[in-house]
């Protein structure tokens, strides 16, 4: 996990990824569609960025069909919820100090 | 590296994105005026048509009851009406910022809206045949003040402070029964309008 001199996590530099933490937040479980919705996203990319998520272990996968269709699920792990929280808290320094 | 304004940035995106995905935003301050006038039409029709103005709890027991097929006709138009609004308009907001209107959070809204309506429409049809009439009115400004209340979770916090004006409506008619059929209409008539003026106000 790289954090910079700031102590802003280097992994939610993209507001995209932001974003996925910012709804995993506030819902235990989120599947795969409704995060798209959200986002406004195209598969591949949202794809790209839960992989890199899940890759830092800050989010968890879940797999399972409804029928014959497959259904993803994500929540966040306990790692990716005081990451997210640091993160917010490193954003509210920053902007205090630069105010 | 980022600049100021980008942070600012960041944070606008969590907010909303916290907020949209667990807040159903579509409500419009209309559904909540036209409700309002529908349920003072149903109102005025109950009272200056069929004269049904309950002082006490046993209305209908020592003196002639209007036609409660009627009466019961009327409560419906009057909800069937409001939640058609309210539906329509949702959606035409939703579809106006490129929203789902039938989403997860609307889904979560309206079953924390429907549970506590049920359990107190059960509750009403048995008080009503029980024949404590008197008790209705209070009851649907209680057990859908309950439903405002639960429901505001999920929505703009208005909407729980509506829930909490109609429960204490409700409970303060269960004292002033001579006065219940005022306060309906105040709770559901005029009430529903200030929320809804109050909200286009804000919102547009």
């Amino acid at each position: 996990m790289k954090i910079s001199i700031t102590g802003l996590n280097k992994a939610f530099e993209s507001r995209i990824r932001l974003g996925i933490m910012s709804v995993l937040a506030v819902n235990d479980i989120i599947d795969f569609n409704r995060l798209k919705e959200y986002l406004d996203l195209t598969d591949g990319n949202l794809a790209s960025h839960l992989k890199a998520l899940e890759k830092e272990e800050f989010i968890m996968v879940e797999k399972s069909f409804v029928g014959k269709k497959p259904n993803t699920r994500y929540r966040l792990t306990k790692a990716g919820k005081k990451a997210f929280d640091d993160h917010l808290a490193a954003l509210e320094q920053l902007i205090h100090t630069q105010k | 590296m980022k600049e100021e304004k980008d942070y600012i940035q960041d944070i606008a995106e969590i907010r909303s994105m916290m907020e949209h995905s667990s807040k159903f935003l579509s409500l419009s301050g209309w559904s909540g005026i036209m409700a309002g006038v529908y349920a003072l039409a149903g109102a005025f029709i109950v009272w200056m048509v069929y004269d049904f103005n309950p002082s006490y709890l046993l209305y209908g027991l020592f003196e002639p009851i209007p036609d409660v097929f009627e009466l019961f006709i009327i409560a419906m138009a009057v909800l069937v009406m409001a939640l058609v609004t309210a539906f329509f308009d949702s959606f035409r907001k939703a579809r106006s910022k490129g929203e789902k209107a039938w989403n997860a959070v609307s889904k979560k809204l309206l079953t924390n809206l429907a549970v506590p309506l049920v359990a107190g429409g059960v509750l009403i049809i048995a008080v009503a045949s029980a024949g404590l009439v008197g008790l209705v009115m209070p009851l649907t400004l209680i057990f859908y003040g309950l439903a405002l209340y639960n429901g505001g979770n999920f929505t703009y916090r208005a909407i729980k402070i509506l829930g909490v004006v109609q429960m204490f409506l409700g409970l303060l008619s269960c004292f002033f029964i001579e006065y219940s059929l005022l306060l309906w209409a105040f709770g559901f008539g005029i009430v529903h309008i200030i929320y809804g003026v109050y909200m286009f106000s804000k919102i547009r």
